[in-house]
């Protein structure tokens, strides 16, 4: 396998071709904060935590690291002001959406994000996708899908499937960064046995 | 008149479904056929249409969730579609989408109760020079005023 | 019919075809696009129909449905040849008399279009200023052609570019020629086309796909509709001819659910083609096999961008994908795609007929050939304008468009749809190509462009295309998913008389990272709309915020009717139209509105009569007090 060179943070990195810049940046013990990244699942690239800084000024842009491929050469920041930035408005925005979630909560602090300025909408789910996709990729069951779009998007659960596979299965519910997961499945549950 | 027989849905869902023999990749197609066939989509149609293409049932869900064209309850028998796109944002077509409200006594979104009429709004329908517009069932009606809307809608039946 | 097998063939059919033809045979053709469907024309032409049959002279004249010539605003649009008389605003009861002049030569003086500055009556199609001065080299066939008949097609020299391509030209030369010819995407991006085409060809993978993207998404825009409707054929060759330069024997064209008639004609021309074997195996008895399939869209915005449009093609749902490897490397099924917009590929036969230099002679140093605008909103002639790239604004707008309607004073012309911007008055000299809008904050994008005028309140505009794309995105990412909706929220409460002195930075900052993290275009360009108006139109932000004022009086929450009672001639007519009866009133007394039952439709204010124009709309300051009611009766002079 080809071996290739990259510089993050100044650090020059040599590693084997066919990984992300976030693979090799954990590999370097280089921290890129993810929510919605899972070793073991195809990267997805919805929550752009993610995001680091590719490129030489002027000619930068931002890329999510989890899925952009580390190529020879490659010039990357992964806490350029820039960075940083994008990341505190991020993280407002995941609050305003999740704001007992301890994992935002912690890295909110971490980034110094601590006015409150976007309306709450409380809806308790990131939609970061680990638990569909940990049911799609390894579990192989599709208990669990997205419906609709936009702002409207939600995780649900398949009743006809869901009924039978997961009160045995249950392991999607400790992937869950806010936790809600298990108590959706529980509604699920009580609803479906009113039934 | 909705058809609201599991039986009959069901056989003409399955119908359909065996001219496109098993081929996955052409799931909107299908769902688009059976919307149109039947006016909406039944639950038992889409578990169908997963076994028989061999699409996983929360994708079918994803995609008829996913796209306007697609219903889960039944619609009625003319869609009455106005457009709210920027031409026709800009020449007056709120105003219009209220009228049509107003006489039919619906949101958009909703079905009159006597199972006529939908309303729905649509982001373009590509007949910019001819806004306010609105199509009822498959007939455009352009360069619409307020006064012609109860008129238009009054001549269905 | 027997299949063609040779490029001799193919120019023995075209004069065959031709020969038949008399040119100086009356013919009535009549437009048959979606947009003057939508105001009659499918009446028109049945009164034609049958006017013809009375008259007996089917056997003396033809009749024709055709595609949309772009002159919208007058429809149903006839023309009669070969004389090429224009007429405008065609009702059924206009037939008969339309018939019987132009079989004894002459022309129905008022059904002409009458030149608003001269006041002459223009009888002659291109002698009209709106279709003189574009160059309409892509939407000029539409006028002659019958969508549903090939041999129309062929008769004006279809497939000629296929033919001379196959057999006169190897790929590469074909290629060479394309990037000779400096072709761009229009369909918002820009890019360089042969190097999409190179990208593809040299991609490693089999089989190779190309695309045809009518998924036409921007609001206001409806060119490609107009291409795929009225000359479907142009479209099928330019790909064919792609397909033949890149290595690919199989395509898709992805219609948009909103365009039935669009995707009608193109199934009907496929199969046409194929009839004649223009398409499928051995194209013209040569080696080379091409085939596509017709995907039809379900109703989002967002399945037009490339990845997910492809997404959908595959029968997943149409979201985008990351696009940090090409999807001209890795698209359809992971193999090498070429998706292009209708119109770049509609001007690939134009290419090859004629010429690289030939192409590249239109246009400016970036941005070469004429690209098709679809001018709307406030202005008078309203339609598709075609024109070489680099005109500028002004022409299309003033000399082409006919100026803002309604003597009413210009303020901006959005470009590029929900992607693009606003570009005030000051900016009207602007050339319009791919390069030079961008510099303003807007861009040229797929050639939507929306006059505003006074009336148009800029704050509601930005919310008008926030609002649609909040209901666009797909919603996977957290930067389009949340912030637009935050954006949302933030443009409804200033246009609701709730925004705060702290709502200008925070949609900036959303602005931001909206550009910077979104994982598709659709996110990165959503701010746009909010720049741009913030940019060249702070004042009217100010104004709703500061002073709660709506300087267009748009903003319902933000402004109120009032009758003034020195203009009032108590004619009833307001008090008789109000839907919500808030209006009192009577014979010789002043009318006024009350407040509390007052809805804001706006409906008084059009129907009062113009001579008194007695109602007007109030913001950014109290509605004064109703005089009492003794005081109301007019005393009128004897």
């Amino acid at each position: 396998m080809k071996k290739i060179t990259l510089n993050i943070d100044d650090k020059e990195i040599t590693v084997e071709e066919g990984m992300t810049i976030l693979q090799v940046a954990r590999g370097a013990g280089i921290d890129i904060p993810t929510l919605c990244y899972h070793e073991k699942l195809e990267p997805y690239g919805a929550c752009r935590l993610c995001l680091v800084e590719i490129g030489t000024p002027p000619r930068t842009r931002l890329v999510a690291s989890c899925v952009y491929p580390a190529a020879d050469g490659l010039v990357v920041k992964t806490k350029s002001e820039r960075v940083i930035q994008t990341r505190k408005m991020l993280l407002e925005l995941l609050l305003a959406r999740a704001p007992g979630a301890k994992i935002i909560k912690d890295l909110a602090e971490e980034y110094g994000v601590t006015k409150a300025r976007l309306r709450k909408t409380a809806t308790f789910c990131i939609l970061c996708g680990l638990c569909v996709r940990y049911c799609a990729e390894i579990k192989k069951a599709d208990a669990i899908g997205f419906i609709g779009r936009g702002i409207e998007r939600e995780v649900m659960f398949i009743p006809e499937i869901a009924t039978e596979s997961c009160p045995s299965c249950r392991k999607c519910f400790p992937l869950c960064p806010t936790g809600v997961l298990e108590s959706n499945f529980m509604l699920v549950q009580s609803l479906l046995l009113k039934q | 008149m909705v058809i609201d027989n599991s039986e009959v849905n069901v056989k003409r869902i399955n119908q359909i479904l065996a001219t496109y023999k098993g081929e996955s990749n052409l799931l909107i197609q299908v769902l688009l056929e059976i919307q149109k066939e039947l006016r909406w989509l039944p639950k038992e149609g889409l578990i169908r249409i997963s076994q028989e293409l061999n699409v996983p049932l929360r994708q079918v869900y994803h995609a008829v969730t996913f796209y306007k064209a697609f219903s889960l309850v039944p619609k009625g028998k003319y869609t009455v579609s106005v457009c709210m796109g920027t031409a026709c944002h800009v020449r007056g077509s709120p105003r219009i989408l209220d009228r049509v409200e107003q006489t039919l006594g619906i949101h958009s979104g909703e079905t009159t109760p006597d199972f006529k009429f939908s309303l729905e709004t649509v982001n373009c329908l590509g007949c910019c020079a001819m806004g306010p517009v609105m199509v009822v069932g498959d007939v455009y009606h352009g360069k619409l005023s307020l006064d012609q809307v109860r008129r238009i809608l009054d001549s269905y039946d | 019919m027997p299949k063609l097998k040779s490029a001799l063939e193919l120019e023995e059919l075209r004069k065959g075809i031709v020969s038949r033809r008399d040119p100086n045979r009356l013919c009535f053709t009549v437009c048959s696009g979606t947009a003057c469907l939508a105001i009659g024309s499918k009446q028109t032409f049945a009164a034609f129909e049958k006017e013809l049959e009375k008259q007996g002279l089917k056997d003396r004249a033809d009749l024709k449905p055709t595609g949309c010539p772009g002159f919208c605003e007058q429809g149903p649009i006839v023309v009669v040849y070969p004389q090429e008389t224009c007429y405008l605003h065609v009702q059924p009861e206009d037939v008969a008399e339309i018939i019987s002049q132009s079989i004894k030569g002459q022309i129905v003086e008022k059904l002409l279009y009458v030149d608003p500055v001269t006041g002459k009556a223009i009888s002659r199609e291109s002698d009209i200023p709106f279709y003189k001065y574009q160059k309409r080299l892509i939407l000029g066939n539409n006028r002659l052609i019958d969508a549903t008949k090939i041999d129309d097609y062929i008769a004006l020299g279809g497939y000629k570019a296929l033919s001379k391509a196959v057999f006169d030209m190897s790929p590469e030369q074909v290629m060479a020629e394309i990037e000779k010819a400096s072709l761009r995407g229009r369909g918002g991006g820009g890019f360089p086309t042969a190097r999409k085409w190179k990208s593809t060809r040299d991609a490693p993978g089999e089989p190779k796909y190309v695309i045809v993207n009518c998924d036409e998404g921007d609001p206001g825009a409806f060119m490609n509709r107009a291409l795929m409707e009225g000359n479907p054929h142009s479209v099928l060759e330019g790909l064919t001819i792609g397909a033949y330069a890149m290595g690919s024997h199989e395509g898709f064209i992805y219609v948009r659910q909103e365009y039935p008639l669009a995707a009608e004609n193109i199934v009907i021309a496929i199969k046409q083609a194929e009839d004649y074997g223009l398409l499928g195996k051995n194209i013209l008895g040569s080696v080379f096999d091409f085939s596509m399939k017709v995907h039809k869209g379900a109703g989002a915005f967002v399945s037009g961008e490339s990845s997910a449009l492809m997404n959908a093609i595959e029968g997943k749902v149409g979201e985008p994908r990351p696009k940090y490897i090409h999807t001209a490397e890795k698209g359809l099924w992971d193999k090498p795609s070429c998706l292009n917009n209708v119109e770049t590929w509609a001007d690939v036969p134009f290419i090859i007929n004629n010429g690289a230099d030939w192409f590249a002679s239109i246009g400016t140093e970036g941005s070469k050939g004429t690209k098709i605008f679809s001018l709307v909103g406030k202005v008078n002639n309203t339609g598709l304008v075609e024109v070489p790239l680099g005109t500028p604004l002004k022409d299309i707008i003033y000399k082409i468009g006919g100026g803002v309607r309604g003597n009413k004073k210009f303020k901006a012309v959005q470009t590029g749809g929900p992607s693009g911007g606003c570009i005030p008055e000051q900016y009207m000299d602007s050339p319009v190509d791919f390069d030079e809008l961008t510099k303003l904050g807007a861009m040229m994008g797929s050639g939507g462009m929306i006059v505003t005028d006074e009336d148009t309140c800029m704050v509601d505009f930005a919310k008008y295309f926030v609002h649609f794309l909040s209901e666009e995105s797909c919603g996977k990412c957290v930067p389009c998913r949340e912030g637009i909706s935050h954006m949302l929220d933030i443009l409804t409460r200033i246009t609701e008389g709730r925004g705060q002195a702290s709502d200008i930075q925070l949609l900036e900052g959303l602005a931001k990272m909206l550009k910077d993290a979104s994982l598709c275009a659709l996110g990165q360009t959503a701010a746009n709309p909010v720049l741009t108006t913030l940019r060249y139109f702070r004042q009217e932000y100010d104004a709703h915020i500061y002073e709660k004022r709506c300087p267009a009086g748009v903003c319902k929450d933000l402004i109120a009717f009032y009758i003034e009672p020195d203009k009032c001639q108590a004619c009833l007519i307001c008090a008789r139209n109000c839907p919500v009866n808030a209006i009192e009133g009577g014979k010789n007394l002043i009318h006024v509105i009350d407040q509390s039952k007052c809805i804001k439709c706006g409906t008084c204010f059009d129907v009062c009569p113009p001579r008194f124009s007695a109602i007007k709309k109030i913001s950014g300051e109290p509605v004064p007090v109703l005089i009492p009611e003794q005081d109301r009766v007019i005393q009128r002079k004897g």
